[in-house]
């Protein structure tokens, strides 16, 4: 049983190389649990792919990642979710042609067991387990207003909804751990305002500990606990928002030279 | 290890036939993401087209010379008219949906020509009328015809010319530019649709030389010969890696060498419980083989993951 | 259209009505084979009798291609195993003469393990190339059964094996002629209500896979593999429980064709076959389970109506133009070309579904 201050994830030296490029040079950081984290950097600056290391997206060249104090590296792709990290998508990854309803019940997908033969003749446990995976989708589509919208098809909703559809679907795992890439991009000052309660929200009523990969400053700023700033594949700050949007080097990297 | 060279070299010149249809698959896959299904029916159309010709011509008493031209004409310009059509009708409208969808289309096309071409030209075996005596080469005890010489050398001729095509035009630059980025290659200038256009219609061309190859050097044709080319062909450019224009010519020839070895020895091999008819069963597994373990091919670039 | 709709939904919700319709259901079910023998002759019973083989074609295809997104070419293939499985098994072959209630789950089992034979090194291909390597495995499929007559003769090659034993019960076999209370029971009956119950069997459990877990998550990898593997599905055991499945379905269809043909040969299993029930998925709108029907009892029938296309143009023009079977052949692709172009959702009307109809919204177009 890990130490209660033992920080929920921790990346440890992890690069990784696309070709001859190095995009992340040995980044180390730590997500305590609890605390809203944000992850900022320039374009190019390695954010992405050091996002897509964490969920295990891609394969790391060297170093480890730690969650709850348990190394991430042997896991496959998909048990990732079962261990209890949810995530977003940039550009969004929806079912198109599922309804709101049932992408969300795909996000429920780890922590249900019905298999093949049990689901063919709809035994009495599918029904229970059908039933209380639709409670649980039906709850956080509640949560996110996204009432009305249950049953249409995703593809033909406007995007900020369709990005509350993602968001539904991530909690619906149960995560203690939500990775959010770039929720903000996209939308309006509204909807970003919006956005930024909402995450609190789910810190503060759900209980989870949220990482996010954010250009949007004002927002990644306004709600973050601490930020990391990345740049050419490497941490050049970390600390409080405060902290760090005073650094030379962050101000440096964002609008060049002095 | 005359037998050994011998296969060697037949296969080199079936080789060859598979390396000019496998052109045709590599330019589309390479600039739309698309296997044309139909690619394969399209060199069929072109090898009848030719067969026919060359028959009435032939018949009228022209000179051998002559008919061979005017069928391979025949046969480019049917070719070229069908592969521009065939994108424009069927595969055009369906450049932003699913993959799935321009598939399904292909093989749509693809059973279209087949049965199309039963209508036309019947569903029997036709034969070539016979225009050329092949003469012997002498290789030091390798028997060799100057039909199959002219097979390989022409492959190398259509492939080099091809190359120098697309490396040093304006519009094989504007085909380059299309494969990468078609949406930025626009903005550019390049009229993407032409250019589409375009490298259907030299596949085509291609393909129907190919067919007309076929024609000559096994003397019959048959509505249902695309089929068994296409899909060899289409190893042939998986092999040398897709979207590659050299790589359908390493491909082509390999296959047509491994297929010859193989068929020739495999009897041996197997103490006689396997026997030359899997021949065509060998092209199938160096398709599987290459997919699975490496699909970018011999020349191929190793594609990256996506994001 | 909208009245309709509406009467349909009143239907749905109303369990008495609900009742009702499967009681009238079942009994036309019934009579059909014998209403149809008096009215149109048996050829045609022979014919629906095909057409439910088929719709169990169309429905393990269905799985792979509609609910994983698994263009598999080269489906008939397990069509093939299921089938020489079973002639293999009961017919002087090897003079092995197994009864039905082992040799069609054999049958089944053996088309499933081919299922993720060659399912497993497709895992990682991309729709194109997974669609070419499964035509390849088929093809490979058809040649060795072709040719493995030497040297030791297992499938009779081109020959093919006949004398297959029927579907048979003790003294019981569905191939002899009963008479009943006055009733004929021909063998196309009796297999009619063989089959009936194999295809019943596979709509319900296709319909209750759909809206499951399994099928959610099929249906979430053919969307976006990516983000079905970080909602935590295993999309490799998936995908090849989809082959697996799919296969099965094949099989089990193959293993019924044998016996009720009596005889079996590469012939039948060519890629025009994996073609046709793709066809019969696509025209039917993918994923969708009512629509494999409809498409499969349809292109089930066209070549029987297209089987009149030849006097008819003795009639008309003198002469017989195009083959019945390559007329067929035509309109089969010039549909595949026509339905991705016009209407890739499919034939089928939208999907009416519960839920939808019970938000009170107007059902929305495709699916």
């Amino acid at each position: 049983m890990p130490a209660v201050d033992t920080p929920l994830l921790a990346a440890q030296s992890l690069s990784k190389r696309f070709g001859g490029l190095a995009a992340l040079g040995g980044v180390s950081l730590a997500v305590k649990r609890g605390e809203i984290f944000g992850l900022i950097g320039p374009n190019g600056a390695g954010k992405t792919t050091l996002f897509n290391c964490l969920s295990r997206l891609y394969e790391c060249g060297s170093g480890d990642i730690l969650f709850n104090g348990h190394s991430l590296l042997q896991v496959p792709r998909h048990g990732i979710a079962a261990l209890g990290i949810g995530r977003t998508f940039q550009n969004l990854a929806l079912f198109r042609t599922m309804t709101v309803l049932d992408n969300v019940m795909v996000g429920h997908h780890c922590r249900t067991r019905s298999g093949f033969a049990a689901n063919a003749l709809r035994l009495p446990f599918v029904r229970h387990e059908e039933h209380a995976t639709q409670e649980k989708a039906r709850s956080l589509i509640r949560f996110l207003g996204l009432d009305a919208l249950a049953d249409s098809r995703v593809a033909d909703l406007p995007f900020g909804t369709q990005k509350r559809v993602e968001l539904a679907r991530a909690l619906a795992s149960d995560p203690k751990l939500l990775l959010l890439d770039e929720p903000a991009s996209g939308l309006n000052h509204e909807e970003v305002g919006e956005l930024g309660v909402l995450i609190r929200e789910i810190r503060d009523r759900l209980g989870l500990t949220v990482l996010l990969v954010e250009h949007h400053m004002s927002l990644v700023m306004s709600i973050s606990d601490r930020v990391v700033a990345l740049n050419f594949g490497r941490k050049i700050a970390e600390g409080t928002p405060a902290e760090v949007q005073k650094h030379p080097e962050v101000i440096q990297a964002y609008l060049g030279a002095a | 290890m005359d037998i050994f060279l011998q296969q060697i070299v037949n296969g080199l010149v079936q080789g060859s036939i598979y390396a000019l249809v496998a052109l045709g698959y590599t330019m589309v896959y390479g600039i739309l993401g698309l296997i044309n299904f139909a690619h394969g029916d399209i060199c069929m159309i072109g090898a009848l087209t030719a067969l026919t010709v060359a028959q009435v011509l032939a018949s009228m008493g022209l000179p051998a010379p002559l008919v061979l031209a005017l069928a391979a004409l025949a046969a480019v310009a049917v070719c070229c008219a069908l592969g521009v059509s065939i994108e424009r009708a069927a595969y055009r409208p369906l450049r932003r949906a699913p993959r799935l969808a321009p598939l399904i289309t292909a093989i749509g096309v693809s059973v279209l020509l087949q049965y199309s071409a039963a209508l036309v030209w019947g569903k029997q075996y036709l034969s070539m009328p016979e225009l050329v005596k092949p003469s012997d080469i002498e290789m030091g005890g390798i028997h060799l015809t100057d039909l199959q010489a002219f097979i390989f050398l022409l492959a190398c001729a259509v492939m080099a010319a091809l190359l120098w095509f697309i490396r040093s035009t304006r519009a094989g630059r504007a085909m380059r530019a299309t494969e990468q980025n078609p949406d930025v290659a626009g903005l550019m200038g390049v009229n993407v649709n032409h250019v589409i256009a375009v490298t259907f219609l030299v596949g085509s061309a291609v393909g129907a030389i190919a067919g007309m190859m076929v024609v000559l050097y096994y003397g019959i044709g048959h509505y249902f010969m695309g089929f068994m080319l296409g899909l060899k062909a289409f190893t042939a450019a998986v092999l040398g890696g897709i979207g590659n224009v050299a790589g359908a010519m390493v491909g082509g020839m390999l296959l047509g060498v491994v297929e010859s070895l193989a068929a020739g020895y495999i009897g041996d091999l197997t103490g006689g419980v396997l026997g030359s008819n899997y021949r065509d069963i060998f092209a199938f597994l160096v398709l599987v083989l290459v997919l699975v373990f490496r699909p970018s091919g011999l020349l191929g670039e190793r594609v990256a993951d996506r994001t | 259209m909208r009245h309709a709709v509406e009467h349909w939904q009143r239907w749905r919700e109303d369990p008495w009505l609900r009742q009702l319709g499967y009681c009238a259901a079942a009994a036309v079910l019934i009579a059909l084979p014998f209403v149809v023998d008096a009215a149109l002759g048996r050829a045609w019973v022979r014919i629906i009798d095909v057409a439910l083989l088929f719709i169990l074609l169309g429905l393990g295809l269905n799985i792979v291609v509609g609910f994983a997104g698994l263009l598999d070419l080269g489906y008939i293939a397990f069509f093939a195993v299921g089938a020489y499985s079973y002639a293999l098994l009961a017919s002087p072959q090897f003079d092995i003469h197994w009864s039905f209630l082992a040799l069609l789950p054999t049958g089944a089992f053996v088309a499933a393990l081919f299922g993720v034979l060659l399912g497993a090194p497709t895992l990682r291909l991309r729709g194109d190339y997974l669609a070419i390597v499964t035509l390849g495995f088929g093809e490979m499929i058809r040649i060795s059964l072709n040719n493995l007559n030497r040297p030791y003769n297992i499938t009779n090659g081109p020959q093919g094996i006949t004398l297959i034993d029927p579907l048979a019960i003790g003294e019981f076999a569905l191939n002899r002629t009963y008479t009943i209370a006055g009733f004929t029971l021909a063998p196309v009956h009796s297999y009619y209500f063989a089959f009936l119950a194999c295809a019943a069997a596979s709509i319900f459990i296709s319909l209750r896979l759909e809206d499951s877990r399994i099928g959610r998550a099929w249906i979430a990898i053919r969307e976006d593999e990516l983000a079905a593997g970080a909602m935590g599905i295993n999309t490799r055991n998936l995908k090849l429980l989809a082959f697996a499945m799919g296969a099965t379905f094949g099989g089990l269809a193959g293993g019924l064709f044998a016996s009720f043909q009596g005889f079996v040969s590469p012939e039948s299993f060519t890629l025009l076959d994996s073609i046709m029930v793709l066809c019969m998925v696509v025209l039917g709108g993918m994923g969708n389970v009512g629509g494999v029907v409809l498409g499969a009892a349809l292109l089930t029938a066209l070549p029987e109506a297209l089987r009149y296309a030849g006097p008819l143009q003795q009639e008309w023009l003198g002469e017989v133009y195009v083959d019945p079977s390559d007329l067929r052949m035509l309109l089969f692709g010039l549909a595949l070309v026509l339905m991705m172009l016009l209407r890739p959702a499919g034939l089928w009307p939208s999907t009416l579904r519960r839920r939808e109809l019970a938000g009170g919204e107007e059902p929305r177009a495709g699916r």
